[in-house]
């Protein structure tokens, strides 16, 4: 299946391991990826909340140029994308005058964004597109006994209707039922639809780092021996700030913390190293044995 | 007709004993909603039940609690909505359930007070300890312009529709209940009080704009707290959008009024948008720096922007030691080519440019069916520019009553 990819700022910024990855398990899936490497960052929200226009119009580019390949669809690897480019993407296929005057803003570079383009995260085109049976197929090592907690934020779940989250396609399910597929245990705990606390850290830094430390010590509590998210932002503030997280919660944490396609390609019998596991902050210890790149059976999670 | 199983949180804080689960068989139609359960219940088994209800229509916003997970209204949730909610949909899933436990044909409801708020007994929880308190914190009435005119004041319509969506909260403070960063900050203002705040700051009446739009966003609980949960669009019964409301307080304080406040909101916003400009990706090294000591590349060297990176030093360090950001993505970050960034520079100019930024509000707009605008033969027209200063209406008033 060939698909316009927009991996996104962060992923190719301050969790390079997600981009790379992402590379190293496309083909093991049949995904061939057509790089969108024009695009420009989806806003994140933030230049929505300065000018809303703007922020549409930037992702009314992006559409375009991913409607400009011979992808079947758009996929993105960051649930903040997903979220902050389906609110653009709401607006611009509600209203023809308003898509009007935001195609008139790129109409220089003569791109046209036209309404019903499909964007899917790739957890949605794993479950949906590739399906969880023929991904089943694909696993060379399973997660035997690894204990995993689903952390999908806020971007991909929520609002609901915006995401298309229903009994027909519940997407809020998804990290649990793929977990399954790759053979590994699903932990419930308090934080799994929990915000991460990254969009305040500059602004409350107290407040968000409370926020990964609390969700951490609760997956910690659940004995998990790691956390899945579908979001580099939440990598950031789960993983590379741990140790601060760590401190303003008042206890050890120590919880490794995968990308989506690190779990898949560990599955799927990728190297934790070709997977960029060695860049994390938290090292996945209690996930992998270094030693024989096996999935650890029930040790208990430790940094 | 089907049998649900209501699990009522049980919970008197004067009685000593710790809160407990009381279940419940109730035979209903699907249509019913969950407030005719706990009614029933009440009226028929156990008098003692707790609930706060008043008109049962969905207008009073009494009857607020959490139905598997998820805060609402019980007197507009439907009991087969209620129950289907069992596997969470994107709310945590009631404590101990899954759709293996379903007890009876029709599902397991369980019924929880509103979170981020005090039990008073069962299900009432106490407003006035939360709720209340964060309204008037917002000075929520109209503050008069002077001199007053002789006679009523003309507002424009276009500004009368903009403050339409935060008119319509009933006050239920089911968008506190689950409030994620109210669960960590009990301090913040919160989603029900900052969407009141833009009732008058979008009123062209009120006098205060500047003022208002200062405190919200100089307070470190104020309108830069919000982490964009979306939560409290979701747990919202009438589509006030309270975060919408808040990232419009931020434009209106930031991008019209200047106000750069000392929580870094502003300069991390001003600083994200001019990096996109200028590079097309966002430069994570520079966002941070620029976030605390301003934003131009000097801003790293802010007194305020050291203090920051010295206390970080550790998280960059190991960050640079595990590879994970290397010299070359801190230094230079990554770019566009230079002919999409001039295509950026052209939009950025264009857009910015307008005297008026546009808008669009899908609550006031709603959604296009093409198929019978088509046929309708509509003209093109330009979509509703945001208006400068909006706002007028009378603020919206809710009773209740008490029954336990």
């Amino acid at each position: 299946m060939k698909v316009a990819y927009w991996p996104g700022c962060v992923s190719r910024g301050f969790t390079p391991e997600l981009h790379g990855s992402m590379a190293k398990v496309a083909p093991l899936l049949d995904l061939e990826l057509i790089e969108l490497d024009r695009a420009a960052c989806c806003g994140a929200g933030v230049i929505a909340e300065h000018n809303q226009e703007l922020a549409d119009t930037l992702n009314a580019r992006t559409f375009a140029l991913a409607q400009q390949t011979d992808g079947a669809l758009m996929m993105n690897i960051c649930s903040t994308c997903q979220g902050a480019q389906s609110e653009c993407q709401e607006r611009l296929d509600a209203n023809t005058d308003y898509r009007q005057q935001i195609n008139q803003n790129l109409s220089d570079e003569g791109l046209s964004y036209e309404r019903g383009l499909t964007n899917k995260n790739f957890l949605w085109l794993l479950v949906e597109e590739i399906g969880l049976d023929a991904l089943k197929a694909k696993v060379r090592r399973p997660l035997t006994d690894l204990r995993v907690g689903p952390f999908y934020g806020c971007y991909i779940v929520r609002p609901v209707d915006r995401l298309g989250v229903d009994e027909e396609h519940p997407r809020d399910r998804y990290m649990h039922m793929v977990i399954e597929a790759l053979g590994g245990t699903v932990i419930d705990y308090a934080g799994v639809y929990k915000c991460c606390g990254f969009p305040i850290i500059t602004m409350n830094k107290q407040a968000s780092l409370s926020m990964a430390g609390r969700h951490l010590g609760d997956a910690m509590d659940a004995d998990a021996d790691c956390l899945v998210v579908p979001c580099p932002l939440c990598h950031l503030n789960l993983d590379l700030q741990q140790p601060s997280a760590s401190k303003v919660v008042g206890r050890e944490l120590g919880m490794p913390v995968l990308h989506l396609p690190q779990l898949v390609g560990l599955a799927l019998g990728l190297e934790p190293k070709d997977l960029g596991m060695s860049k994390h902050v938290v090292k996945p210890t209690s996930v992998i044995d270094w030693s024989t790149s096996v999935v650890a059976g029930t040790a208990p999670a430790a940094a | 007709m089907p049998e649900y199983l209501l699990r009522i949180r049980r919970f008197d804080p004067q009685s000593g004993e710790a809160a407990y689960w009381d279940e419940h068989s109730v035979e209903l139609g699907e249509r019913n909603s969950v407030l005719d359960a706990i009614l029933k219940v009440k009226d028929e088994v156990d008098g003692s039940v707790g609930i706060r209800c008043s008109c049962q229509q969905a207008i009073c916003g009494s009857c607020g609690v959490r139905m598997n997970g998820k805060p609402g209204l019980a007197c507009n949730t439907h009991l087969e909505e209620a129950a289907a909610r069992v596997r969470g949909v994107g709310w945590n899933p009631a404590e101990g359930l899954d759709e293996s436990d379903d007890m009876t044909p029709a599902g397991v409801i369980e019924i929880e007070p509103m979170g981020n708020m005090p039990v008073i007994k069962d299900l009432i929880v106490d407003m006035d300890a939360v709720h209340w308190k964060k309204i008037q914190r917002v000075t929520p009435y109209l503050i008069n312009k002077t001199p007053v005119p002789d006679r009523e004041y003309i507002v424009p319509h276009e500004n009368m529709v903009d403050v339409t969506q935060t008119m319509a909260c009933i006050q239920c403070g089911a968008c506190v209940s689950d409030c994620l960063s109210m669960e960590i900050d009990p301090l913040f203002v919160g989603p029900a009080a900052l969407a009141k705040a833009y009732r008058f700051v979008g009123d062209p009446r009120d006098a205060e704009h500047y003022d208002r739009l200062n405190d919200l966003s100089q307070d470190e609980h104020g309108i830069y707290d919000c982490t964009h949960c979306f939560n409290c669009i979701d747990a919202c019964p009438k589509g006030v959008d309270p975060m919408s409301q808040i990232m419009r307080l931020r434009r209106r304080a930031g991008s019209d009024e200047k106000i750069v406040d000392r929580n870094n909101g502003h300069r991390h916003e001003d600083a994200f948008v001019t990096l996109v400009r200028d590079y097309g990706l966002l430069n994570e090294a520079e966002l941070l720096p620029r976030s605390y000591g301003g934003n131009s590349w000097f801003g790293k060297f802010h007194p305020a922007a050291g203090k920051e990176l010295m206390s970080s030093i550790g998280t960059v360090a190991t960050g640079v030691l595990r590879r994970k950001i290397s010299p070359k993505t801190a230094l230079l970050g990554h770019k566009l080519g230079k002919s999409d960034l001039s295509s950026l520079n052209h939009i950025y100019t264009e857009v910015e440019g307008r005297d008026q930024r546009v808008e669009l509000n899908l609550y006031v707009t709603g959604y296009e069916d093409e198929s019978e605008r088509e046929l309708a033969g509509i003209e093109d027209r330009q979509p509703p520019a945001e208006p400068s200063a909006p706002g007028e209406g009378s603020q919206s008033a809710s009773s209740e009553s008490e029954t336990s």
